[in-house]
């Protein structure tokens, strides 16, 4: 554990100095440090689901560039799907269908086919662009409304810290167990460890008898259920509604995320945040004037951390060795 | 059989596309036969419509050509549409910006600003990827974000038209890029910038270049070419091609910058591109394609009812079939197969 803090001492550094100038910049006032952070908290939950995905998909040896699409077109059929049926249940069990259905594809593609892995994630961008903007209807409504936050009994009644982790709705939940679920896979299980050799030396992991296509398979599909559950958030958890291209380059925030982050979920988490916050900050600058004849400034926060976060950091961490590479027998 | 070789698989990619697309339009209640002969109807029935798609042809040229020449060194610009509307932009600022000069110099020097433009907005990625290896396809897509974001606060603040929209003024007479008839003269400037891009790849050193490091990039190190270097003017070079297509769209086509700019071009760059497989000169036949599909669209909905949206699941399927290696093999050996991988250098510097 103590190990995990000092590899990702940056991190921890950057979102606390984050936290500390919320705490400053709000004078002490509890109700908006506490804004703030809640939204940082909502703003990054569909980056983590998308960055977890990517984590499963890269450790795997597979660049997964088509998280954007498997996120917008789970976000659309969870939708529609809610929508008609009434249950949000539905709804996300569909969004979560798409998004390994697409991961399939995109296995089917890069692993079968064995085709450029970034063209094959393209593919799946186009796709899901055309699909939802093509299938989409104006007007329709949740009938059950979108999903509501659970408060977790005295948890909630802490200062600051219960008001942001502990009133959440359930997705926001889920992506939290999720972060450790993932880690405890890739870093404690058998499969884990299958995963991570496949992403290192697929030749190795195959002469001791795995198998490089299998592993790939049910990760790029375990991810897509992941992708899929960020869609099904911004369309059932966050908005309420679908709407065209309503991802917003999120599936690509997130591959951003997952490097900061050092393809380990936990470090994953913290990146997530921060990009969170960064979103989150937008909205409370515009609350408070700042910059307000200029908001096109505030707007370009989260893409312009992006590209500082990804320059910096990108030569500094090491992606798995097999990345992006098809795997064939000799 | 030789000569249609090359031509094979994109023919097939675009047929298949077309029938599971015919396919989608049955599943969802439309006719197929009338929805494809709206499309007909509304790009190449008459004189005005052939101008229609030879206008919706011209960025769609650029933006191909853009993707294309970052290919061949191995390069993926997905932010085409960032550095189209930079293009478009700062060629509508030299419009409307200057008065009086003879439309030999004026139309001219807009059209070259606006590729500048566009090409200092491409190197931005080509320098984060050769210095600090960020890699283009992400920093490309969020440039994408900041040029949208740039441009609008440049067309509601210092360029602001009088009035309430965020637009620029009207470009003055003499920075327009005439229509000859119904003949978009900026289509011409496509074509000269396709054969212009194939003879740099295929005639100068910079070009043996572009394409060794597409190819090799550990061999061209090692014969001494700076790979560096090459990324950066890769990219440079392809932006400047996207720019220039804005600027066209703003000289020849819409008169200013205003919001919505060329929405369309979004990752239509990148089919054109798949589907000439990366030939300069390949990507007008493939820009002609799409450029016909989209002058139809609003035809195909108002004729057929169909949504226009039905064009972007077609080219997905295009780009799907012509990309998938299997498709590929039914023609060449594996030999005759030297695709440049894009997924290298994902990652490492």
């Amino acid at each position: 554990m103590s190990d995990l803090f000092i590899r990702f001492r940056w991190v921890i550094l950057t979102i606390l100095v984050f936290v500390f100038v919320t705490l400053f910049t709000a004078e002490f006032q509890q109700a908006q440090t506490t804004a703030v952070l809640a939204s940082a908290l909502r703003q990054s939950t569909p980056l983590l689901f998308g960055a977890l995905c990517g984590v499963l998909c890269e450790r795997s040896g597979v660049v997964n560039i088509g998280i954007e699409g498997q996120m917008l077109l789970s976000a659309f059929v969870g939708f529609m799907v809610a929508s008609a049926t009434g249950s949000l249940v539905a709804g996300i069990l569909a969004g979560m269908a798409t998004g390994a259905l697409m991961g399939a594809g995109l296995a089917g593609l890069s692993v079968t086919l064995q085709g450029d892995q970034i063209i094959a994630g393209t593919v799946l961008n186009i796709a899901a662009f055309g699909i939802s903007s093509y299938f989409f209807q104006q007007g329709l409504t949740l009938p059950s409304g979108k999903t509501s936050p659970v408060s977790l009994g005295p948890l909630a009644d802490l200062p600051v810290i219960g008001r942001v982790f502990f009133i959440n709705p359930p997705l926001t939940y889920l992506s939290l167990i999720l972060i450790w679920l993932v880690w405890f896979v890739l870093f404690r299980t058998r499969w884990g460890l299958w995963t991570r050799s496949v992403g290192e030396v697929p030749s190795a992991a195959e002469t001791v008898g795995i198998s490089v296509a299998r592993v790939r398979y049910t990760n790029l599909i375990a991810g897509g259920c992941l992708a899929g559950l960020g869609g099904a958030y911004l369309s059932l958890e966050a908005v309420g509604s679908f709407e065209r291209m309503m991802t917003n380059g999120r599936g690509f925030v997130a591959l951003a995320v997952m490097i900061f982050g050092r393809w380990n979920p936990i470090g994953i988490w913290g990146a997530a945040l921060l990009f969170g916050y960064a979103s989150a900050v937008q909205t409370q600058l515009q609350f408070r004037g700042w910059l307000a004849d200029d908001p096109q400034f505030i707007g370009m926060i989260p893409y312009v951390v992006c590209i500082v976060v990804l320059a910096g950091f990108v030569g500094r961490a090491r992606p798995p060795a097999a990345i992006g590479q098809p795997y064939s027998r000799e | 059989m030789k000569m249609l070789k090359p031509v094979a698989v994109p023919l097939i990619a675009v047929g298949l596309a077309l029938g599971i697309g015919a396919i989608i339009l049955a599943v969802s209640g439309a006719n197929p036969i009338e929805a494809y002969g709206a499309l007909i109807d509304g790009s190449l029935s008459s004189q005005k419509t052939v101008g229609r798609t030879l206008e919706k042809a011209t960025p769609l040229i650029m933006g191909g050509l853009a993707v294309a020449f970052a290919f061949r060194a191995g390069l993926f610009n997905i932010g085409g549409q960032g550095q189209l509307v930079v293009g478009g932009i700062f060629s509508a600022a030299v419009g409307f910006g200057f008065e009086g000069l003879p439309w030999i110099i004026h139309a001219p020097m807009a059209l070259a600003i606006g590729a500048l433009a566009g090409a200092a907005w491409g190197s931005i990625a080509g320098i984060l990827k050769a210095t600090r290896g960020a890699h283009e396809v992400i920093t490309t897509i969020m440039l994408n974000f900041v040029a949208l974001n740039l441009t609008d606060w440049l067309a509601s603040n210092p360029w602001k038209d009088e009035g309430i929209l965020s637009r620029t003024p009207a470009v003055e007479e003499s920075a327009l890029i005439p229509l000859w008839g119904s003949f978009p003269t900026g289509f011409l400037v496509a074509v000269a910038a396709s054969i212009g891009c194939w003879y740099l790849l295929e005639r100068t050193n910079l070009g043996f270049e572009i394409r060794s490091v597409g190819l090799n990039g550990d061999a061209a190190r090692y014969v001494g070419i700076s790979v560096q270097r090459i990324v950066i003017a890769t990219m440079a070079i392809s932006g400047l091609l996207a720019g220039a297509g804005g600027a066209i769209e703003t000289q020849g086509v819409i008169g200013r910058y205003e919001p919505g700019f060329n929405a369309g071009l979004g990752f239509n760059g990148i089919t054109i591109a798949l589907l000439a497989r990366n030939h300069p000169l390949g990507v007008i036949p493939a820009a002609l394609l799409i450029g016909a599909m989209e002058a139809g669209g609003s035809m195909m909905q108002f004729n057929a009812d169909v949504a226009p949206e039905i064009t972007d699941i077609i080219e997905a399927l295009m780009l799907l079939f012509v990309a998938t290696p299997i498709v590929v093999r039914w023609f060449f050996s594996r030999q005759e197969v030297a695709e440049v991988s894009v997924t290298a250098g994902w990652g490492s510097s």
